[in-house]
């Protein structure tokens, strides 16, 4: 099989068998009034796993919608297939079956399902935006240069001096300690990780902002901390989409939140 | 630098190549017909070995493309074919930079494959003996690519050196020394220098940061990405280390036994492989 890397063509043609059979759910359960930015119709997703010659179910039939400035929290325990949802929206895991259909500035309405890779690629480099308590970033950068060269990414090289000025800002903004700003992000905490990356999606202006575990395993102090953020996010007009281990967290914070259960919506 | 203009529908690939292959013998009919029956990619009745089959690939601009495999997939001499370090065997390769993509890189002569080279790409070998020439000093190594592409002002060709070695961070006290004497680090920093005198558009990266140690490694990879960042370059980067390929690529194709059997978005490959052995080679990751 000669797979052809090229946007046109850039998924496996095994990745979607029964691209036909997609439906449109009707009655999600966070359906708005207003034209919603994200709306996820049917979303199944299963890993195969050729090893062992078997399927893994992620998320099975998941249809629900986030308005422009809404934040949407999915709750669930571990293993349930919340991750499963952002990963696809990411497009980190290829959605298998349904559509996610995305407003997109640049494109248009967009179903992230079969978007190619160069808009992918786009998207997530001026509209995504991605959070964990992870750090992807290349080892021996400091905290600032990791958002400078978010900066950079998103406003060009010929703005250096604005992207330097934004970064300080954001730094600031998102409360990371100014002693940690030229050390490398190895040895912060998860809270501290946290908000530096944060401030690194932030910084882009992301107009849909996916929020991956921010609070997994992190101290009450913290979490609490984490909950300011999002509320100033959110106080902000981001959209936000955040999946979370624990319901009390969320109370009062999500305009919509719903529960996961073994890959399925309850 | 990614530049919201090129994602449009209308965006280019600046290099495309599609079906290329090499063979390193004759073939038969065996291995040569419609259904090849091979179980690698070598013949059982021929010997002939198939080292890349019927590959196809973008790279758009400023945009880094990684290509894994284990040795032995076809990674290098795909590279070595694009390069005109080796001729292929069948394939089309065209670069927009060149002439807006008008011919066929492969049929042209060995005149304006070597004007290619020097202009158009720019290649850092695993083996810097390979890239540079160890007895003469970076900068004439740096000058020797110039030349190469059409420069005789010597005062240019000394500022540009400089101003290449130091962005490698090579310090200036060592412009005059043979890379013979320098560090492997320093060696590939020097062939970074040397493939990007004569600003290529497109840079062809084979394993290299294949053998150097950790700190150093870092140190290439951050050089990697500044460059594309600052001269909007694009690259196909070769590695067997699937970290290098996380840090670097944007794309990824997967190649097993001279055919790409899968390709994605980066972090999808190495999260979501779909192919038996792209699991296999993800699940080996420490």
């Amino acid at each position: 099989m000669a797979t052809v890397c090229h946007p046109e063509q850039t998924t496996l043609p095994t990745c979607h068998p029964e691209r036909s059979a997609q439906r449109v759910v009707e009655g999600s359960p966070a359906a708005p009034a207003e034209i919603p930015l994200l709306q996820i119709d049917g979303l199944s997703k299963s890993f195969l796993l050729h090893r062992v010659n078997r399927r893994i179910q992620g998320c099975q039939d998941v249809s629900f919608s986030l308005s422009p400035g809404q934040f949407v929290g999915i709750t669930g325990r571990s293993g349930s297939g919340k991750s499963t949802i952002l990963r696809c929206i990411w497009r980190t895991n290829l959605p298998e079956r349904g559509r996610i259909l995305y407003d997109s500035k640049r494109f248009g309405t967009l179903d992230l399902a079969q978007a190619t890779q160069r808009q992918m690629l786009y998207l997530r480099a001026y509209e995504l935006g991605y959070v964990s308590q992870f750090l992807n970033a290349l080892p021996r950068q400091t905290a600032r240069d990791i958002v400078l060269k978010s900066a950079l990414e998103a406003y060009g090289v010929d703005e250096r001096e604005r992207a330097e000025a934004e970064t300080e800002r954001m730094l600031r903004h998102f409360d990371l300690d100014e002693e940690l700003w030229e050390l490398y992000p190895r040895t912060f905490s998860g809270g501290e990780k946290l908000r530096l990356n944060i401030a690194s999606a932030m910084i882009k202006r992301p107009r849909l902002l996916l929020l991956d575990e921010p609070t997994a395993s992190l101290d009450n102090a913290s979490k609490l901390k984490v909950r300011d953020l999002i509320e100033q996010l959110k106080a902000e007009g981001t959209t936000m989409l955040g999946i979370f281990h624990d319901l009390e967290f969320m109370e009062g914070l999500c305009d919509h939140e719903f529960n996961m259960q073994e890959g399925m919506m309850t | 630098m990614l530049d919201e203009q090129r994602f449009g529908a209308d965006e280019a690939p600046c290099l495309s190549v599609r079906h290329l292959s090499k063979r390193f013998g004759a073939g038969c009919p065996r291995c040569l017909g419609l259904e090849p029956q091979l179980e690698r990619n070598v013949c059982p009745r021929c010997g002939t070995v198939h080292a890349v089959r019927d590959v196809s690939l973008d790279v758009f601009p400023a945009e880094i493309v990684g290509i894994v495999g284990e040795s032995g997939s076809g990674k290098s001499s795909l590279m070595k074919c694009l390069f005109f370090d080796e001729e292929a065997t069948d394939g089309d390769v065209r670069a927009r930079p060149f002439d807006g993509g008008a011919e066929n890189l492969l049929s042209l002569s060995p005149q304006q494959q070597r004007a290619i080279r020097n202009t158009v790409f720019g290649m850092v070998y695993q083996n810097p003996y390979l890239g540079l020439r160890m007895d003469f000093s970076s900068l004439s190594n740096i000058a020797e690519q110039m030349i190469a592409a059409g420069s005789r002002n010597v005062g240019f060709m000394r500022a540009r050196g400089e101003e290449l070695l130091e962005r490698v961070n090579i310090p200036l006290s060592r412009e005059a020394d043979p890379p013979r004497t320098f560090s492997g680090g320093m060696q590939q920093r020097v062939q970074i220098a040397k493939a990007l005198s004569n600003n290529p558009p497109i840079l062809l990266l084979d394993e290299v940061t294949t053998g150097l140690d950790l700190s150093v490694q870092a140190a290439v990879l951050d050089l990697v990405q500044q460059i594309r960042r600052d001269f909007d370059v694009s690259m196909l980067v070769v590695s067997h280390d699937l970290g290098v390929i996380r840090m670097l690529a944007d794309r990824t194709l997967v190649m097993l036994d001279g055919r790409v059997i899968e390709s994605g978005l980066t972090d999808q490959i190495l999260e979501d492989p779909q192919h038996s052995y792209t699991q296999q080679l993800v699940y080996s990751l420490l």
